[in-house]
């Protein structure tokens, strides 16, 4: 059962020891001459002038976020149910469409109150 | 275990050199269709056809200098990018590159892991990916970065829900989640005769919802908006330089192999395809070859799409992915399990099947492209004034029409 | 000890692991990853029992949803730094509660559970746990939607600020110009960043 991932852990330290292994071999042959200008944020040339650290974003990023969480979990509950669903028939059709209907009256909902409104 | 250690040490060399090497010849590759849509050459002096130009631009990374900017946070500075490649070569290692190979005695399939959940995992390491842009634009400190990281982000996250609920009604139809299993459920006879059961046919509009949500999960153009040069300089790797910025162009070019590849087994049959009457010795190769022709396919639709589209508008992409391909695949959900019902129940005549898919298809087409020209954007065309009151006049108001009359006299004598 | 074992032991440190550091960072951002940290960790318990739907499951939700919300919502608000921002000043309280928590569930557990044979765990199928949500436990799985329901309204309400007032939101950043800022600092940087040439400050005035 566990084997079964022995290959993704043989891949995933492939991949690992690639990655990293780039970034060392570059840290090692690549040039280092930091000045102040290579070592300002980027403002396309400007003088930096923003404090990036109290910046706040719109709540809309948040909105889609929450959304994001609630529908993801509304697609891990559709999978095994679309792997059963044939056994189940029509009755289990008629669950998830009540749990789909539900959801989805807040999703009208919430694009009716204009959150997904980018403006 | 009844196979020996070497076989999956074998099927992670293999599948791990398999995608950096197509993404290598894809950056090539792309380049060069590029260039032949903008009349150009593209790279030709590096081999043959300049395809070597990837490996040699590779090799010029690791001599450049990786600058580590004084404000960032250099912890997840130098997470995020590591991050972003590892779940790229992570996720596809349930895809099968091709069938069945024997070797030494040993049969086994060209795939890394045949996982009993391997959709599930398809979409956890979607998930895994977006914290490499979004620990990035963070850790980078800095307002481009930090722009573009929360703007790919939840890019990221909206496009990766229409694309989970795509793939549950691949699901439906196949009955597993194993991927081995959904490409073994196409091999049967087609809805139509002489036509394959791909997915792509009778689920047509998952199929679509599908591919549009791949080339957002990509951040690949039209829906670039994370790298939109002329507002975000360069996104969330606007800080990165040297070879921590060449982890992000892989992880970007390689999302592309990846996402392609994943498409392939989940709509388009997986590596199955024709032998035509090849002996065993020889027929191996075929699910090999018809896996990549299928990917390729995509690759080349990505590589057209960034040749020919314009960049989307941000409020556009979210109200694409949200009002239009989640309702969409939703309600495409339950109608592919109610007719996966009456399908059971005795099913319904050929002739009315073909009428109601056809009836769909204009219903999604309608709905996808038909509001637009009786629609038009009116929203944007009125805040206008707002936004430059105070300031110079827009270009529709009275007043500029003068403005512009006085430059074209000014420049032209 | 058997492999699932080493699995089992070296999943369940870096996961307690992943939980000190979450309580113990003082930089939000870095207990928010700690915690994703946590919650994968969770998903690598689920392994060795053969519950890898579940495992994915957790990686999905938890890590791929629910700490990506928490760290949006980071992003929304002003995170606080550093140990007196962020500690409650309750430690010695929250410590003996948690500690006690512990010992009693740990009890529990053991006692409960200590004396069964151990045996090889085949794990649920996906088409048994689908069977047991969809057949046996249908109105928990629809009173799920209704929670979820709530869960977004609240955030809707919680979110929208009433019509009117909505201009505001036009901004999506509010970066801080340099008028907020020291100026000598900003005077000393232009000094650094323009290398002598100076004088061109008229921009800030």
């Amino acid at each position: 059962m566990l084997s079964e991932y022995l290959p993704v852990l043989l891949l995933f330290g492939l991949a690992v020891a690639f990655a990293v292994g780039s970034l060392v071999v570059s840290s090692l042959v690549g040039p280092r001459v930091p000045n102040p200008t290579k070592l300002a944020a980027y403002e396309s040339g400007n003088i930096p002038l923003a404090d990036v650290r109290n910046t706040r974003f719109s709540v809309k990023f948040y909105m889609v976020a929450m959304l994001f969480l609630i529908f993801d979990i509304e697609v891990v509950f559709i999978y095994p149910w679309a792997v059963v669903f044939r056994e189940l028939g029509w009755f289990g059709l008629g669950q998830m469409a009540l749990f789909i209907g539900i959801l989805g009256v807040a999703f009208v909902y919430e694009i009716g109150r204009g959150g997904l409104e980018w403006d | 275990m009844e196979q020996p250690l070497w076989v999956p040490v074998l099927q992670a060399v293999v599948v791990f050199a398999y995608y950096l090497l197509i993404t290598a010849v894809l950056i090539w590759a792309e380049r060069r269709v590029v260039a032949r849509m903008q009349s150009r050459l593209g790279p030709n002096r590096v081999g043959p056809f300049g395809i070597l130009q990837t490996l040699v631009d590779g090799a010029k990374m690791f001599f450049k200098e990786d600058i580590t900017p004084g404000m960032v946070n250099k912890v997840i500075y130098n997470l995020a990018p590591l991050v972003g490649v590892i779940a790229g070569f992570l996720v596809v290692a349930v895809i099968p590159i091709g069938g069945e190979v024997t070797l030494f005695g040993e049969t086994f399939t060209l795939v890394v892991a045949d996982l009993s959940i391997g959709v599930l995992w398809i979409l956890a390491l979607s998930s895994i990916h977006v914290y490499s842009v979004f620990l990035a634009g963070w850790a980078s400190n800095s307002p481009y970065p930090l722009l573009g990281g929360i703007r790919s982000s939840a890019q990221m996250i909206s496009y990766e829900i229409a694309q989970g609920l795509a793939v549950a009604s691949v699901v439906i139809y196949a009955g597993s989640l194993r991927v081995s299993d959904i490409v073994a459920a196409q091999s049967g006879p087609g809805f139509i005769d002489g036509v394959p059961a791909w997915y792509a046919i009778p689920l047509f509009p998952a199929f679509l919802v599908f591919v549009i949500g791949m080339v957002a999960e990509a951040g690949r153009p039209p829906f670039d908006l994370a790298e939109a040069e002329g507002e975000l300089v360069g996104g969330f790797n606007t800080e990165y330089s040297g070879m921590r910025f060449g982890m992000f162009m892989l992880a970007e070019f390689m999302s592309v192999v990846t996402m392609s590849a994943i498409v392939v087994p989940l709509f388009l049959g997986g590596p199955a395809g024709p032998t035509f009457g090849l002996p065993d010795s020889v027929a191996w190769v075929m699910p090999i070859l018809w896996f990549f022709l299928k990917m390729v396919g995509f690759i080349f639709f990505f590589i057209l799409l960034r040749g020919a589209m314009p960049r989307y508008r941000y409020d556009k992409l979210m109200n694409l992915g949200w009002k239009v391909l989640i309702p969409v695949a939703l309600v495409w959900t339950l109608v592919t399990a109610t007719f996966v019902l009456i399908e059971e129940a005795g099913g319904l005549p050929a002739g009315t099947r073909l009428g109601l898919a056809v009836a769909a298809a204009v219903i999604l087409l309608v709905l996808l492209f038909g509001g637009r020209a009786s629609a038009p954007d009116t929203r944007s065309v009125a805040k206008a004034p707002d936004i430059t009151a105070g300031r110079t006049p827009a270009l529709d108001e009275p007043g500029s029409a003068d403005l512009q009359a006085t430059d074209h006299q000014e420049v032209a004598p | 000890m058997t492999g699932h074992d080493v699995v089992f032991v070296l999943v369940g440190l870096l996961t307690a692991g992943g939980a000190v550091l979450t309580v113990t960072s003082k930089n939000l951002m870095h207990a928010a990853l700690f915690f994703a940290v946590t919650l994968g960790g969770i998903a690598g318990v689920f392994l060795p029992l053969a519950a890898d739907f579940l495992a994915l499951v957790q990686i999905v939700v938890y890590v791929g949803a629910v700490a990506v919300l928490f760290m949006f919502g980071l992003m929304l608000t002003r995170a606080p730094i550093g140990r007196e921002a962020l500690d409650g000043q309750n430690r010695g309280l929250a410590m003996a509660v948690a500690g006690g928590l512990f010992v009693v569930l740990s009890t529990l557990v053991i006692g409960a559970f200590g004396d069964l044979p151990t045996a090889e765990v085949t794990g649920p199928r996906i088409d048994d746990l689908g069977i047991a949500i969809f057949a046996d436990w249908v109105l928990p799985f629809e009173v799920l939607s209704m929670l979820l329901l709530a869960a977004l309204i609240g955030a809707i309400v919680l979110a929208r600020r009433e019509t009117g007032e909505s201009g505001e939101e036009l901004t999506v950043t509010r970066i801080e110009m340099a008028q907020d800022r020291d100026p000598d600092a900003l005077e000393r940087e232009q000094a650094a960043l323009t290398s002598g040439s100076g004088g061109d400050g008229e921009e800030h005035a």
